[in-house]
């Protein structure tokens, strides 16, 4: 566990992922009365997976507002709020409806503090269920997350533990830019210690959440789980891999990642979405464009979802994204050379 | 006799000052003037990009911002020049922008389509039609959650209301009985498609139904029609009943933009439009009713010619901005 914890949050408590964004909420509605929740269904039945809960019932509806299903005009009434004075956190019920917020969120939220000349900022909210694993098909099941990351004035964030699910979600209240958040729905109710009251962690670094000195896996959102299972096995077999939970991907800490293939001069990419012109690429090029690339050991590899939109059947949705074992058997060739 | 004479009364003679009267029509020559300076320096290749042109619109700007308090707030359009200069806006800061120098408005990142000026209350043009329609509903959200009394006024025109974000922001602020004015301009046409051929019913006011707020049609280029219908809807806002939607008639006189060969209208319509300027008639109202007289006209006129050269030699002489500073803004720079 890691970074900045204030002196005031203590004596962790065991908690869920989603329990942990609702205690962050709790706490900002609480501490500043500019903060206001927008979303579908967040009020009294407490969000598509139960995130805003009860809230509702101790800030009213005037703060937890449950919006009509009308998701661009939605996000673009949380910009101009957060234009004007008000610190908007908006819930998506999918992250796949960023879709249809995407003018707002792209052309709007993102470029006003620019063409603006630095006169007004945009200090948004915005969160996102995504992700895989839920049987709920191909417009349910997306990760669109380096859609936005692709975006100038956007900062894009996915916590994988509750820990960092509270505290960077309270870092992304008070920054003063829009930051959106990828939460992976099956992270929802996976459970960690996290501490009470108020603390943050910071936006754009990344975590190593496993050292080792064999090989890099450089991981987002629920693959930092996967990986860090097949860490656990492939040391029984004698492969030291190191996992950074990359955390975020607007700004991507460069030092963290370089530093470490560096050290173990091998790098894999894992990541749910879409293989092709993604994260992997992105942080790929970025090795292969620094000092870094001369400590390679191996060829950089890529293991992400396969071409397809997310399929209904359980078994053919698996066979779309990474596993533990792809994760096991590309790393064992990248380490003995197979490749 | 007397008191049937006050009822009778135009409603921009009971409301405002001759001096208040007289700044308007100053501000509808500004924006006039504004244009054709704009347009002069395009033509001359002293701006680059592009431009949209209000010619023909600046009573419907003027008159709509008429009723607004200092810090009520506006949202704007990608024809959005004469909003700025109706809000209050410094002409020589427009223009700086346009010159894409460091003093202007937005440092030179913005330019015509994004031009704004936050501390009059205006949030900004927008590229986006029908873009800034969300946002000004979301100024009203913070106006009534913070309780600070603004109204805003959302200008839009006739294009945005085929938008889905139109419909979604009407549909929220009357839900939510939100402090804000929709005018949409309805210059009757989207680019090159008219209000005929691209909406389904004959006035956009109507729309105003389906969302349970008052709607109403006006001369947009009559002072008085425009300034007592937004007069109305800012009062009905400012009291807690929520949103209107005003349809402001008017008609620009160019092109939608600089690539316009006005192929989807004739030289009769245009000239019929010019001949009704809506700057000439509020000028003359104001002479029959002794406002002020031809002299008075000449004299702001002149004045406004030479703000209007100033201005753009003050944009010509300002500094370039520094290229190293290309990505400066694109995140708020945090101070350690």
């Amino acid at each position: 566990m890691s970074m900045e914890t204030s002196a005031l949050a203590s004596d962790p408590i065991e908690m869920s992922y989603s329990e942990a964004i609702k205690d962050a909420l709790d706490i900002a509605l609480k501490s500043d009365e500019r903060v206001i929740l927008m979303g579908e269904d967040i009020g009294v039945y407490g969000g598509a997976f139960q995130v805003t809960g009860d809230l509702v019932h101790t800030y009213g509806e005037e703060r937890v507002m449950d919006t009509p299903i009308s998701e661009l005009g939605g996000a673009g009434i949380a910009v101009g709020a957060a234009l004007t004075g008000l610190r908007p956190i908006f819930e998506f019920q999918f992250s796949d409806f960023a879709t249809l917020a995407m003018e707002q969120i792209v052309n709007q939220a993102a470029k006003v503090r620019y063409m603006l000349g630095g006169n007004v900022s945009v200090p948004l909210v915005m969160r996102f269920p995504a992700g895989s694993g839920t049987g709920a098909a191909a417009q349910h099941s997306q990760s669109l997350e380096a859609w936005l990351a692709h975006v100038p004035g956007l900062k894009v964030i996915q916590p994988t533990t509750p820990h960092d699910a509270k505290g960077m979600l309270l870092a992304a209240i008070d920054d003063p830019d829009p930051v959106m958040i990828f939460e992976h729905k099956l992270l929802y109710k996976t459970k960690g210690m996290v501490p009470q009251g108020r603390y943050t962690v910071p936006i754009g670094q990344a975590h190593i959440a496993r050292s080792g000195t064999d090989i890099t896996i450089v991981a987002t959102s629920i693959m930092v789980h996967k990986s860090l299972a097949a860490a656990e096995e492939l040391a029984a077999s004698g492969i030291s891999a190191e996992v950074i939970d990359l955390r975020t991907i607007r700004p991507i800490d460069r030092d963290t990642i370089l530093a470490s293939v560096e050290k173990t001069s091998r790098l894999i990419c894992v990541y749910e979405a879409v293989k092709t012109l993604g994260i992997g690429a992105e942080i790929s090029a970025m090795v292969a464009e620094s000092h870094a690339f001369d400590f390679l050991d191996a060829p950089i590899m890529r293991l992400g979802g396969s071409e397809n939109p997310i399929p209904y059947n359980p078994e053919l949705e698996k066979a779309s994204v990474p596993q533990i074992a792809d994760i096991i058997k590309n790393v064992t060739n990248l380490v003995k050379g197979k490749t | 006799m007397t008191k049937q004479k006050t009822q009778n009364e135009p409603f921009a003679l009971k409301k405002y000052s001759s001096q208040q009267l007289k700044d308007a029509l100053r501000k509808m020559y500004l924006i006039r003037k504004f244009e054709e300076g704009a347009e002069n320096c395009y033509t001359r290749g002293l701006i680059h990009g592009t431009m949209h042109l209000s010619i023909g619109q600046e009573t419907s700007a003027v008159g709509s911002c008429m009723p607004l308090a200092a810090d009520d707030q506006i949202t704007s359009t990608h024809r959005g020049h004469g909003h700025c200069v109706a809000k209050g806006a410094d002409v020589s800061r427009m223009f700086a922008e346009f010159f894409g120098k460091e003093t202007g408005y937005c440092k030179g990142r913005g330019g015509s389509m994004h031009i704004a000026d936050v501390e009059k209350g205006n949030l900004g043009a927008n590229g986006i039609v029908a873009g800034g329609i969300p946002i000004a509903v979301g100024a009203a959200l913070t106006s009534k959650r913070l309780n600070t009394g603004k109204v805003i006024l959302c200008f839009f025109g006739d294009g945005a209301n085929n938008e889905g974000a139109f419909h979604e922001s009407l549909n929220m602020a009357s839900i939510w009985k939100l402090p804000v004015v929709f005018i949409c301009e309805n210059n009757k046409y989207g680019m090159s498609t008219s209000i005929e051929r691209s909406t389904s019913i004959k006035n956009i006011s109507d729309r105003a139904a389906s969302y349970s707020m008052p709607g109403v049609t006006v001369d947009g280029n009559d002072f008085n029609s425009i300034t007592q219908a937004v007069d109305t809807a800012v009062e009905h806002a400012r009291n807690g009943n929520g949103p209107s939607l005003i349809e402001s008639l008017t008609y620009r006189w160019r092109g939608h933009s600089k690539s316009d060969r006005n192929r989807y209208r004739t030289k009769e319509e245009i000239n019929e439009w010019i001949e009704r300027d809506p700057i000439v008639r509020f000028s003359s109202f104001l002479i029959e009713n002794s406002v002020l007289d031809a002299k008075d006209v000449k004299e702001i006129e002149a004045s406004v010619e030479a703000e209007i050269e100033s201005a753009i030699e003050f944009a010509r002489l300002s500094p370039d901005p520094i290229m190293s500073e290309v990505s400066r803004d694109v995140y708020t720079e945090i101070k350690a």
